[in-house]
């Protein structure tokens, strides 16, 4: 393992003040996705709407996960409370949506507060069963629980987004909610990101042992990164339960752990775009193969075990890798 | 007064004496060397100095307050900051950003501060960027600033290392092995970065196995054998010391492994 000074890397760093270009096609594309949005029929409107939710779910689970470096495999509990929480309050007790979505962020961030106390002290595949448990309670009870939730039945009724007199009635007018609110969960994420605190959980996630040799307290950094995923978790829920005036159990159960994941790892994960570019393209996929008819799954598989195969670090990795990145 | 005081410490694991009512203290200013053969218990004291786990018997007193039992974290807030026997960076950081992290303990602000970036959060920000540029420059790997760690050679891994704790304006800087894989032109390099850092003030103890190093540049030494202090003194002391002699003939390395 001896190299001599003067070998040479490959470098990562690029021309200082060249133009970022990463950042131009991502903005470029992501104006072409929600142009596309607004200019098409009601269902593109749908597909479009559901990847932009589980962009700002996967958003904070990155957080977690790829920022700070741990695993969850039960942030759908979270995304669950949201979204009935927000089912309840406004349409059982009449809250505004806006004023409800922010309620059940906080009833979520109190739960993770609880539950990832004890939890975040297990490592590994430990923490991952953890979570993991702590979903299939979350369904169990979304389920069981009938008073409150309707079980299988599900919770309909659920207003549109709004606050005060105005209401998003139309599903473009919601989208466009939606969409603020991502843009506005991403930012939160960068500017997190690049800051003492999101350091120290990127310090985390590459060394335990070192961060708490520089005076980081890691078991608090990990708690208080697990709550930030359960808020953008929450706050996806609830967005959902607006979007689509219904939920039922099945909508936040296992499955949404799988598609997350895929997201997240398609994407790029530990990067800010990766969440993002994970949520669209594993939304669009199936619908852009809908002409494979049968193969439709097997072409959507396919093009998965590529990418993941050929840019492990999901395709924000393989776009640093393309293109040159602006230096910060 | 001393920098640090070990009292009587000793670290049983199971029926092995890993530490044996070791006692030494260092003083403030100095460079501290622990050496000893392989197992002799060196890295065990480190972990015990810095709360990686608490003494069987014992106790550590630094700058005057006892630290034994406390966690890492607290002893690290201190400022006894330490790096690994095996290098601990943070891969998928630059090499910038892992000298900032190193900053943790000398700045201030959390989540709310990372979102709203009030002036004085930015003014640390940009406090920080600018120290760290210079520590870069100090251990010189300021041309590998934006160069993710992991792809630094092993040499420079090591001193990235060194930077980092640096950031953290240590009190005292326990160092375990700095020189492990190192060159003859890297270790020199690290001898330099390494007095001038004791020149700055900081006080320092170190593990190593490079004897030319430890008699070149450490002011006192302790040597550990089969978890027992069986030496301390000078260079000089240390160089002549029959018991010395004795555990390093008979141990697993020679005298300038
Ligand atoms: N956590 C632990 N649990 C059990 N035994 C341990 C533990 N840590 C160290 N030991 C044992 O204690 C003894 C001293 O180990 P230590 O790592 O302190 O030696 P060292 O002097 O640093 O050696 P080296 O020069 O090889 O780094 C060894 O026999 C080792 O196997
Ligand atoms: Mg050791």
């Amino acid at each position: 393992m001896r190299s001599s000074r003067t070998m040479t890397l490959p470098v990562t760093t690029s021309t200082s003040g060249g133009l970022p270009w990463r950042h131009i096609l991502l903005a470029a594309l992501g104006v072409l996705v929600v142009a596309f949005a607004f200019s098409a029929n009601g269902y593109v409107v749908t597909v479009i709407g559901f990847a932009a939710i589980y962009a700002l779910f996967c958003t904070g689970l990155n957080f977690f996960m790829g920022f700070t470096g741990q695993a969850s495999f039960g942030q759908n509990a979270f995304a669950a409370l949201g979204g009935y929480g927000s089912a309840i309050l406004t349409a059982d007790y009449g809250f505004e949506p806006a004023i409800a979505l922010i309620l059940t962020m906080a009833f979520s961030g109190v739960v993770a507060l609880v539950v990832g106390y004890p939890t975040l002290r297990l490592r590994g595949h430990y923490l991952a069963m953890a979570t993991f448990a702590l979903g299939l309670i979350t369904y169990e009870i979304s389920i069981n629980w009938t008073d409150v939730t309707q079980g299988y039945m599900g919770y309909s009724g659920i207003p549109p987004l709004g606050i005060g007199p105005y209401y998003a009635d139309t599903p473009k007018q919601q989208l466009a909610v939606i969409l603020i609110l991502l843009a506005l969960g991403v930012l939160a994420a960068a500017a997190l990101k690049n800051s003492r605190f999101g350091r120290a959980c990127r310090a985390i996630a590459g060394s335990e042992l070192a961060a708490g040799a520089l005076g980081i307290p890691v078991a608090r950094y990990k708690l208080v990164s697990f709550v930030i995923a359960a808020l953008y978790a929450s706050a996806a829920g609830s967005l959902f339960a607006h979007f689509v005036g219904f939920i039922s159990p099945e909508v936040f159960g296992t499955a949404m752990v799988v598609q997350s994941f895929t997201m997240l790892y398609l994407g790029g994960i530990g990067t800010i775009a990766g969440p993002l570019i994970g949520a669209v393209v594993v939304s669009l996929l199936p619908e852009l193969m809908r002409g494979l008819k049968d193969y439709q799954t097997i072409g959507y598989l396919v093009i998965l075990l590529g990418i993941l195969i050929y840019a492990p670090k999901g395709v924000a990795g393989l776009l640093d890798r393309l293109l040159p990145k602006r230096e910060g | 007064m001393a920098m640090l005081a070990i009292q009587g410490i000793t670290k049983r694991f199971g029926g092995l004496v890993a530490n044996d009512d070791v006692t030494f203290q260092v003083e403030k200013g100095e460079i501290f060397a622990v050496i000893g053969p392989n197992g002799a218990g060196k890295t065990t004291l480190f972990n015990m100095i810095a709360g990686t786990f608490p003494p069987s018997e014992g106790k550590v007193m630094f700058d005057g307050a006892a630290i034994s039992g406390r966690p890492v974290a607290q002893i690290a807030q201190a400022g006894l900051v330490r790096t690994y026997q095996l290098v601990q960076l943070f891969k998928a950081l630059t090499v910038a950003e892992n000298v900032m992290v190193g900053f943790h303990r000398v700045t201030t602000g959390g989540v709310f501060s990372a979102l709203l970036r009030p002036p004085a959060m930015r003014r640390q920000e940009r406090e920080i960027a600018a120290k760290t540029a210079e520590i870069l420059d100090f251990v010189g790997l300021s041309h590998r600033a934006n160069v993710t760690a992991d792809l630094l050679p092993y040499g420079e891994q090591r001193l990235l290392e060194v930077a980092r704790a640096l950031a953290a304006s240590p009190k005292l800087l326990l160092l375990d092995e700095p020189a492990a894989g190192l060159n003859t032109e890297e270790t020199a390099e690290l001898a330099r970065v390494v007095r001038k850092v004791n020149e700055n003030g900081v006080t320092i103890m170190l593990i190593e196995h490079d004897m030319g190093l430890v008699m070149q540049i450490a002011h006192r030494i302790a040597v550990l054998d089969y978890g027992r202090k069986i030496a301390e003194g000078t260079p000089d002391e240390i160089r002549v010391h029959p018991d010395v002699i004795a555990a390093y003939l008979g141990g697993t390395e020679g005298y300038d492994d």
